[in-house]
């Protein structure tokens, strides 16, 4: 079959690809239905990656948030039209110790191989989690980012010593708010503080304990662990804030993506015996927990519906600009696709 | 239920000194036919899929299918027409045979030598043909269209915004494409080179979906040496 692949070519410039393929090898073929817009997608798409990866990595079809129907199955193992969600990691060895989302080797749609822009995506069979019947596709649709936050949370939970009065999620937007979403639902009992720069935007935070503009946190304010969700060269100033905010042998998960060297206050971090938590991406097993989560708590997805923010019907490469520029305009929540082309 | 039409009837007299007719020759590495069956493999809206073919062809073409494809159910190899409107209503006629046609049931036909056809395409013929009864594909002329009887001087230059090229597929409710048909005398029959036209013919609209300028058909040598070209792109490292 020849597949189309939407790829970006050059900074806010896309071309369709046509790749030849084999609809008898062994990977399922999902026609996407919902894909999502993700801030890494972004710096490719406005060309804020440095020329030299702009130059390895193009052309490539970005998005790696997605979901989509099951087209075909060789095997037979999946109904056509089953919903799935894609998981964008795609691992070629299994490591005893080290987890497929930090092996050197493992494929990333979206970064450095092609992204879900395309009318089929042919994924290995184990790339696939189904998704259960009335899941909103428009939340569906970044499952990815959600199963980033339950790694992270899984990761510092395995990683941190055990006292949990009161976490810190330091960030406002997409990631900050999903973090301290589940934070609340996996430690119902624990006290969950968010740290942002604007107050509308810290309004949304309605489930958390506590909300502080970081301009304005008073000197009393503690927390056990910390999660950083800031991102760019604002992930310094929030780490440093954390640094003073948190108690000595707490541990701070880092998710923020930044194309800059972040200093931090290493003198503090001794003296606090801090334990800092590098946490990127997430694999099948993050995937399946999320799915069975938002199964468990369905209204986790109502309120997952607050970062909704636009939907548009893609039917061509025009379209696709022009979402990914509303996407660009938008203050709040995520821009997703309707993949119709 | 929602039939496909694949036609490979023809006996590809352009493209040159091989014995294969065009839909059997090879692009990236797979028979043409191969490539056009497999985008409706992967729609999951078709009930049955006819590939049309000339009788002589009909074991290669059940043996190319078997060996790109395996064994699919919804697949079924059947000889074509004299033409392309005889094939299409031959098609329909194995339909009204075996499956029987129900009031909205409706066939997409498409030149099994257009592989670069999109999901979106398909889709958009689907919906189209359910609601509306009759659906053609085309893009806006590039090309200035001239008009001319002879061959030799211009009869007319019609206007260019009001032109567009024609694709496929082409989609009908099939209960209003044979009933339009059988008015039809033989003389009209003999001239239609299009299955659009048995519809227009009779004063009744065809709804247009918008093609792409890629969703090429591979008639010639030239065409195939494009189709290789364009799928011989840049792949990321």
């Amino acid at each position: 079959m020849i597949n189309q692949v939407y790829r970006l070519v050059a900074a806010r410039q896309f071309e369709i690809a046509y790749k030849g393929v084999d609809l008898r090898a062994d990977h399922v073929v999902v026609r996407p239905t919902y894909l999502s817009i993700c801030a890494a997608d972004q710096r490719y798409y406005t060309g804020s990656r440095n020329q030299e990866t702009m130059r390895q990595k193009l052309p490539m079809a970005l998005i790696h948030e997605g979901i989509g129907l099951i087209a075909y199955d060789p095997a037979g193992e999946y109904r056509t039209g089953t919903s799935v969600v894609m998981i964008p990691n795609q691992p070629v060895e299994h490591d005893a110790v080290i987890a497929e989302n930090y092996l050197r080797t493992s494929r990333f749609c979206s970064s450095g191989h092609d992204g879900f822009m395309q009318d089929y995506v042919f994924l290995p069979r184990d790339r696939v989690v189904p998704l259960f019947s009335g899941f909103d596709p428009h939340v569906a649709a970044f499952t990815e980012l959600v199963s980033v936050s339950v790694h992270a949370v899984g990761r510092l939970s395995r990683k941190s010593h055990s006292r949990r009065d009161v976490f810190g999620v330091w960030g406002d937007g997409n990631v900050g708010f999903i973090t301290a979403l589940l934070l609340k639902t996996y430690y119902p009992d624990s006290h969950v503080a968010v740290f942002g720069k604007t107050d509308w935007k810290l309004e949304n935070f309605s489930f958390a304990d506590a909300v502080y503009r970081v301009d304005a946190v008073p000197q009393q304010v503690h927390v056990d662990h910390a999660f950083e969700c800031v991102g760019g060269i604002g992930s310094q100033a929030a780490v440093n804030q954390i640094i003073d905010h948190i108690h000595p042998e707490g541990s701070i998960a880092l998710l923020g993506v930044s194309e800059y060297p972040i200093e931090m206050n290493t003198r503090m971090v001794l003296e606090k015996g801090l334990t800092v938590i590098g946490s990127s991406r997430s694999g099948r097993d993050d995937f399946v927990e999320t799915v069975d989560l938002l199964k468990r708590h369905p209204h986790l997805i109502d309120y997952l519906q607050r970062l909704v923010g636009v939907v548009n019907e893609v039917r061509s490469l025009h379209d696709i600009v022009a979402t990914f520029e509303v996407d660009l305009t938008s203050p709040w929540g995520k821009t997703v696709m309707k993949w119709a082309i | 239920m929602i039939y496909a039409e694949i036609l490979a009837a023809g006996k590809g007299t352009r493209m040159g000194n091989v014995n294969l007719p065009k839909q059997f020759l090879s692009l990236q590495n797979r028979p043409i036919v191969v490539h056009t069956l497999e985008k409706f493999l992967v729609h999951d809206r078709f009930d049955k899929i006819l590939v049309m073919v000339p009788r002589d062809w009909m074991n290669h073409a059940q043996d190319v299918i078997r060996r790109h494809i395996g064994t699919d159910e919804r697949v079924v190899v059947v000889e074509g027409g004299e033409d392309r409107n005889g094939t299409i209503m031959r098609g329909v006629q194995y339909i009204e045979e075996n499956y029987g046609v129900r009031d909205d049931d409706i066939v997409v036909t498409h030149d099994s030598v257009r592989p670069f056809v999109t999901h979106r395409i398909i889709e958009e013929n689907i919906e189209y043909a359910l609601r509306f009864g009759a659906v053609d594909t085309a893009v806006p002329a590039t090309d200035t269209i001239i008009q001319s009887e002879d061959g030799r001087v211009i009869t007319d230059i019609p206007l260019r915004s009001e032109m567009f090229q024609g694709q496929t597929p082409q989609s009908f409710n099939i209960k209003k494409l044979v009933s339009l048909y059988q008015k039809l005398t033989n003389e009209q029959r003999r001239m239609l080179t299009d299955a659009c036209k048995i519809v227009s013919l009779s004063g009744e609209p065809v709804h247009i979906v918008r093609g792409e300028v890629f969703n090429i058909k591979i008639t010639t040598p030239y065409d195939l040496r494009v189709a290789e070209a364009m799928c011989e792109e840049k792949e990321p490292v």
